[in-house]
């Protein structure tokens, strides 16, 4: 039986995968049709005719972690890490019947490469599906406190 | 210490026929020249005019470090002022846009201004009688720039009052322009969002130049292009089409055969583009009811032509790029002389499809955002470069791929699509338009 705590535990989890890297196991989290999607607007619908920072299916998201351990990939010599800090998610729905499961949870993420070192705040929403006992993501949505700010490289994600 | 101020000969002599010194790159003192002289001389795109629709509709950009304010006035007609209340400089305008009802009042004193720029009213009017206010500058309201021209709603400024005009300064490169605008049944684009906005530690130019350096997508771009065929040569199945992520990746992988037959068109001034026969864009899926919509406005024989023209990167003299098939302009704004705001713009075509919008979208997104892969691979680059020209072993860059004794400047010329001539073409307007007001300019010393 899903729980609020088990999407708590997965919100952490999935964060902490990120943090230590194991790419694989961070993309088995998502469901066939699960998507990535950093908005560019505030409060922003649609992901197709309104700009994106980010809007990735699974091939997309492939691509971007190949793409890290390329041996020319350039933008990664060296390589970049993160961190995520989190607040306690925020349960939206945790109804088993309907089969809806959703959290939003405040977040501080930081990237750093080399000698510099950025700071992002914003919300990270999780829209999941329960698949067999456990949970997968059908979508992660990004909602950066500053989107319309000029940023540098985010080469990992949020 | 002044080294190129009032020097015209030492700002010219940092371009060679065929290598430009370091300098342009690295040096606070050319950047600062470049904002004095290069940027004013030169015509800048401020807007688009769909972003100003209505009366009392305003933008606000830069022009080269100049803050400026544009404004639908209620006649209809557009204008552009220095973006500062004559009183105490304050700006009118904080927002990137918005609409100001019938008049721009300064928040600090209630000063007002028609939408056209003239002073509206100001508060204790007596308070000014016999005290000579009306001799000054002040009494005419916000400054405002002369020389604006709106080119198919393409908004171009130019501040100097005096210079090269705008038909004899784009000439025939206005074509990039009028493709883009064609692409539309309705011969209209509109700015529906926006722009993506990235941040670049380097100097503007290198990435100006890099929009007709086709020896880099090969290489540099191995990490992400390259990366994208390959995984989805490995995870496509049976999958019948490709998609339209790996459609606008995949060709960035084109070797060099394909950009040296693909040609490169430069034009006086500075101006130039990729992509003369085909391009990395030519072989993208049609869109279901476009072409029926482009013949019934164009007739088959226009709407083909139109259709046909698919260039890569066209560069407009200073520091904007189109590219009319994808519908994106990006513009380089120089905010110091190792720092560079890029924005990029999505036009959507008036009447189109909406998949082509989401195709412009999705472009914009996988190449120039700060999130973009593709991006990762360039701004790498641009930041090594603007470190390793530090360096002194070497003070200067090599722009000499395909370039033939007694080359001449300021022409149109088709060439091989793997020359750097583009490149160079962009340094001898730059010599140009940096010196062309001052003493001595550069033609002449020579």
């Amino acid at each position: 039986m899903i729980s609020e705590k088990t999407i708590t535990d997965f919100v952490y989890r999935e964060a902490d995968l990120l943090d230590t890297m194991q790419w694989q196991a961070w993309l088995d989290l998502f469901h066939p049709e699960g998507r990535y999607w950093m908005p560019l607007e505030w409060q922003q619908q649609d992901p197709v005719l309104q700009p994106s920072l980010m809007y990735e299916d699974l091939l997309l998201m492939k691509v971007r972690i190949e793409r890290l351990a390329g041996e020319r990939t350039f933008s990664q010599k060296p390589k970049s890490r993160c961190h995520h800090l989190l607040q306690a998610p925020q349960i939206i729905a945790c109804d088993p019947a309907a089969g809806i499961f959703k959290a939003r949870t405040s977040f501080i993420y930081t990237e750093t490469r080399g000698d510099t070192l950025e700071r992002f705040s914003g919300w990270a929403s999780h829209d999941l599906v329960q698949v067999g006992d456990g949970l997968k993501i059908k979508l992660k949505r990004i909602d950066l406190v500053n989107f319309d700010a000029p940023f540098g490289n985010i080469q990992l994600f949020m | 210490m002044a080294k190129y101020g009032k020097n015209p000969r030492a700002i010219g002599g940092l371009v060679r026929e065929a290598e430009v010194h370091r300098d342009v790159y690295v040096d606070p003192e050319i950047f600062d020249l470049e904002m004095e002289h290069l940027f004013p001389n030169s015509w800048i795109y401020v807007g688009h005019a769909s972003q100003l629709a209505k009366a009392g509709d305003f933008i606000t950009a830069n022009v080269g470090r100049q803050p400026v304010v544009a404004s639908r006035h209620t006649d209809g007609s557009i204008h552009l002022f220095y973006n500062r209340c004559p009183h105490k400089g304050v700006k009118i305008a904080s927002e990137p846009c918005g609409n100001t009802g019938k008049f721009f009042r300064c928040p600090y004193h209630a000063w007002s201004f028609k939408t056209d720029g003239s002073l509206l009213a100001i508060p204790l009017k007596k308070g000014y009688e016999g005290t000579g206010f009306t001799d000054t500058q002040a009494n005419n309201g916000l400054s405002r720039i002369k020389n604006v021209v709106v080119y198919r709603d393409f908004i171009f400024a130019r501040l100097s009052e005096t210079g090269v005009g705008f038909e004899d300064y784009f000439g025939e490169s206005l074509s990039t322009i009028d493709n883009m605008v064609d692409r539309s049944p309705e011969g209209k684009l509109a700015v529906e969002a926006a722009p993506i906005r990235y941040m670049h530690t380097c100097n503007w130019k290198m990435l100006v130049e890099n929009q007709t350096d086709t020896c880099h997508p090969m290489v540099a771009h191995e990490s992400s292009a390259g990366t994208a065929i390959k995984v989805w040569q490995r995870e496509q199945g049976d999958s019948k089409e490709t998609p339209m992520a790996v459609q606008l990746y995949g060709p960035f992988m084109s070797p060099y055969e394909f950009y040296e037959q693909s040609g490169i068109r430069i034009w006086p001034n500075g101006h130039g583009h990729t992509g003369v026969a085909n391009s990395i864009h030519s072989n993208y899926s049609d869109i279901e009811g476009y072409l029926g919509r482009m013949v019934a406005a164009y007739g088959e024989k226009r709407a083909h032509e139109i259709l046909g023209e698919v260039r890569h990167n066209t560069v407009y003299f200073p520091n904007i790029m189109v590219k009319g098939a994808v519908q994106i302009l990006r513009n380089f704004i120089p905010i110091a002389v190792d720092r560079t705001l890029v924005e990029s713009w999505v036009y959507r075509l008036v009447g189109a499809p909406d998949k082509l919008y989401e195709r412009a979208l999705m472009y914009n997104r996988f190449i120039n955002a700060p999130t973009s892969i593709v991006g990762h691979d360039d701004l790498e680059m641009y930041e090594r470069a603007q470190e390793g020209l530090k360096t002194n072993g070497n003070q200067w860059v090599n722009l000499r791929r395909l370039y033939e004794s007694g080359e001449e400047a300021d022409v149109t010329a088709v060439i091989n699509g793997t020359s750097e001539r583009q490149m160079r073409n962009q340094f001898h307007a730059w010599a140009k338009f940096m010196t062309m007001d001052m003493v001595e300019p550069v033609e002449a010393a020579e």
